[in-house]
């Protein structure tokens, strides 16, 4: 398993778990939980903060949160 | 207090995620009839409107309570605990909950309507933005929709007002849905009688690992149902097309280089407004204050209370009226780049910069407003979610150099080089101001860093935020924005700059001794006499000295030992004293005290203050004490303005007089260090 700050720009995977519990209770509320797929589409200048699209819409996170969250990657 | 319930008068309450377009609906409602106040305790606006009209003869009123944008009852941030708790506090008498939601971004969305509905509200769900998802092509069973939700769902589109009197009629007939979603005091907390009961008792303590796992599962639960009720009933294109759209947009705006070019761009434009367009008005609400001054002036009576009226309390008002224009432009500014989309990206590009002194990357418009002035750039911290970085960006901001420092930097500067001098190229009256300006920002970002390892805050951090798509901002809410604000301002910060500047106008008009009576008796004595050149000097001078026996002048006396080592005389000391109102005072006061021509006041005092000896004979405005003064107007928090919107913008004192301390030391110790060091 990946955390999701190694995830590229195109790249797809499946959230599977959280290593923080209160980043976890912020992310799922926003639709970011277990099973869903999760791609990255962009990253600011410097490499952080970084955007996913996920549940139908775009969340920008930091790359020190994103480490906190383990995926499986698909394609 | 509960009032007695008629069925004419409702108590609504409106929920729903960021971004949903909730104030466009409570916009829709309610119009101008809207009230800002403040929930106790906290920096969080309290928005509350009311909406009167006819159903079948009979006139209703609804009372309309916007609560602030939450994901769901599990708060994490202040704004969201205050929205969560204000929803179940029995004293709201919440009669109906309205929720708001993105019809273009549902799953997330019905996340918070499925918690609303199980808490047993009678429910209305407002499927906001249907104009965007018809552009889409998002396909919505609605009637499908409401028999498993059990709660009307009426169709919006807020920007063409198409839809309020059928939400307003699903209002009237609202019922408690009989669906359950979810009930984690079945499985999880079973100590809890309902889910209603396991909110209201998590709210009002600390959160134990087993709610967490409790909250968790629930929202698990409660995603996988709003999978399955959207995949049966909720048609949508692979790819909307608003998506590609703002990912072309983001290509440019998020970009490494292009970026930071709009960023500027953007700032720069927002600068220009608040630092020189805001100039025309702000003049004319000088010279029509005058003009009423004046005219109060001839028409009352001579005496005491004219001279309140006219010198304390109309000075006074212009001094609130005065700010408008700025926080009028700055809040349009505001409104335009957070309604359009583009403050989220501003953030994201930012965020990294800004977070290595402790600031947030939305602290970027604050701090570039700071430069025009603090007061409405303070205004604008709210928009920052993390507590410890907005109070950071709150502290910093009156460090920057503001357009009221200009008036007393160009006086100083000019008696520091009177004659224009080159430094190559540079003339070195603006580098001299370049200077104090780029010490501004240094000092700035180096306090930011210290607050920022001193300051311990409970609040967990995260900067999980939407980027949402672009879209036109709709000009209503705007302005109904910008209206509140100024409302706000002029109420609140109003009453503390005018009793200021009322207590000033006391201290500098009264004096005990025998003195200053004996002076006031010659004054108007000669003020009666016919005009003439002569009465003109004796009056200034008659004047400047009863300024210096006034209440003001005898403190200046008081403090001459304090201020000594910074090369200050008590003349000095009135000024610094006098513009604690607003820096640019000082400029006004030093015309007084010098007796300078008032027409040609800044010539004219730059003139006195170059030919001015000390008692030993030598100049008295010496470039060391040029240099301490500049140090000290850089650094002081010399503006009442400033200390009335920070007092309203943290809700504490203490927060006001750290600050004021922190900013005099510097300032005093800054000036110290100038003055001993180069004379």
């Amino acid at each position: 398993m990946e955390s999701l700050d190694h995830l590229k720009i195109g790249q797809t995977a499946v959230i599977r778990a959280f290593t923080n519990e209160a980043l976890s209770s912020k992310l799922i509320e926003m639709g970011c939980l277990p099973g869903e797929t999760v791609s990255l589409s962009k990253t600011a200048p410097f490499g952080c903060p970084m955007a996913i699209n996920i549940a139908g819409y775009e969340l920008s996170l930091r790359k020190d949160e994103a480490a906190l969250v383990l995926i499986d990657l698909v394609a | 207090m509960s009032e007695t319930k008629q069925n004419n008068y409702l108590k609504i309450a409106l929920l729903g995620n960021p971004n949903a377009g909730k104030s466009s609906v409570f916009n829709g409602l309610t119009g101008l009839s809207q009230k800002t106040g403040n929930y106790a305790g906290v920096t969080v606006d309290r928005q509350e409107g009311k909406t009167t009209f006819l159903h079948n003869q009979t006139k209703i009123t609804f009372s309309i309570l916007d609560l602030p944008g939450i994901y769901s009852l599990y708060p994490n941030s202040n704004d969201e605990i205050i929205a969560c708790k204000t929803l179940l506090d029995e004293k709201e008498n919440i009669d109906v909950v309205v929720i708001v939601v993105d019809a273009a971004n549902l799953k997330r969305n019905l996340l918070l309507a499925t918690q609303l509905i199980d808490l047993k509200f009678k429910t209305v769900i407002a499927l906001n933005m249907m104009d965007e998802a018809n552009k889409q092509g998002i396909v919505i069973n609605i009637k499908e929709l409401e028999k498993t939700l059990g709660a009307e769902i009426v169709p919006l589109d807020s920007r063409r007002q198409i839809g309020f009197t059928e939400l307003k009629n699903a209002i009237l007939n609202a019922k408690v849905s009989p669906s359950i979603f979810y009930d984690l005091t079945a499985s999880y907390a079973a100590e809890y009688p309902n889910y209603k009961e396991y909110i209201i008792a998590t709210l009002n303590q600390n959160k134990n690992k087993t709610s967490a796992i409790a909250e968790n599962a629930d929202k698990i639960y409660r995603f996988n149902s709003i999978n399955y009720l959207i995949a049966k009933n909720v048609k949508s294109p692979e790819q909307l097309s608003s998506k590609k759209i703002s990912s072309k947009i983001d290509a440019v705006i998020t970009h490494k280089v292009y970026g930071y070019i709009v960023l500027l761009l953007v700032l720069f434009f927002v600068f220009q407004f608040i630092f020189f367009i805001s100039e025309a008005p702000m003049n004319w609400i000088e010279l029509a204050f005058m003009n009423l001054g004046d005219f109060v002036h001839a028409k009352l009576p001579e005496g005491q209370l004219n001279d309140l009226i006219v010198n304390g309390v109309i000075t006074g008002i212009s001094g609130v009226v005065m700010f408008i224009p700025q926080i009028a432009f700055l809040f349009m500014f505001i409104g335009f780049l957070e309604d359009s989309g583009y403050m989220a990206r501003a953030s994201f590009i930012m965020d990294k910069v800004m977070r290595r002194f402790g600031l947030n990357g939305k602290s970027v418009i604050p701090l570039i407003s700071g430069t025009a002035c603090a007061v409405p750039a303070i205004m604008a911290t709210r928009s920052i979610s993390n507590t410890k970085e907005r109070l950071i960006t709150v502290f910093i901001l009156p460090l920057i150099s503001c357009s009221a420092r200009l008036p007393v930097y160009t006086l100083l500067i000019s008696v520091l080089f009177p004659n224009s001098q080159f430094l190559g190229i540079f003339n070195s009256k603006g580098i001299v101001l370049f200077l104090l300006y780029f010490l501004g920002f240094l000092v700035t970002l180096i306090t930011a860093s210290v607050l920022k390892r001193l300051l311990k805050t409970k609040e967990t951090s995260f900067f999980v935020m939407e980027l949402p798509v672009y879209r036109w901002p709709q000009t209503k809410n705007i302005g109904l924005m910008v209206f509140s604000k100024v409302k706000v301002f002029v109420k609140e910060a109003g009453k503390i700059i005018l009793a200021i500047s009322i207590i000033l106008w006391f201290l500098s008009t009264h004096g005990g001794s025998d003195k200053y009576k004996e002076l006031e008796k010659k004054q108007n004595t000669l003020v009666n006499l016919e005009s003439s050149e002569l009465n003109l000097v004796e009056l200034k001078k008659i004047e400047t000295e009863k300024l210096e026996q006034s209440y003001i002048g005898k403190f200046g006396h008081f403090i001459e030992p304090s201020i000594k080592p910074l090369g200050y005389d008590w003349k000095i000391g009135i000024a610094l004293i006098t513009s604690f109102a607003a820096r640019e005072v000082f400029v006004g006061t030093m015309a007084t005290i010098y007796q300078a021509n008032d027409t040609e006041s800044e010539i004219g005092i730059k003139q006195k203050l170059l030919s001015e000896k000390d008692e030993a004979g030598n100049l008295k405005y010496t470039p060391a004490v040029c240099w301490s003064l500049l140090l000290f107007y850089a650094f002081a928090l010399q503006c009442m303005s400033t200390i009335a919107v920070v007092k309203r913008e943290t809700k504490s004192w203490t927060w006001v007089l750290v600050q004021l301390a922190f900013m005099s030391a510097l300032a005093y110790l800054s000036a110290f260090g100038a003055y001993q060091f180069l004379s």
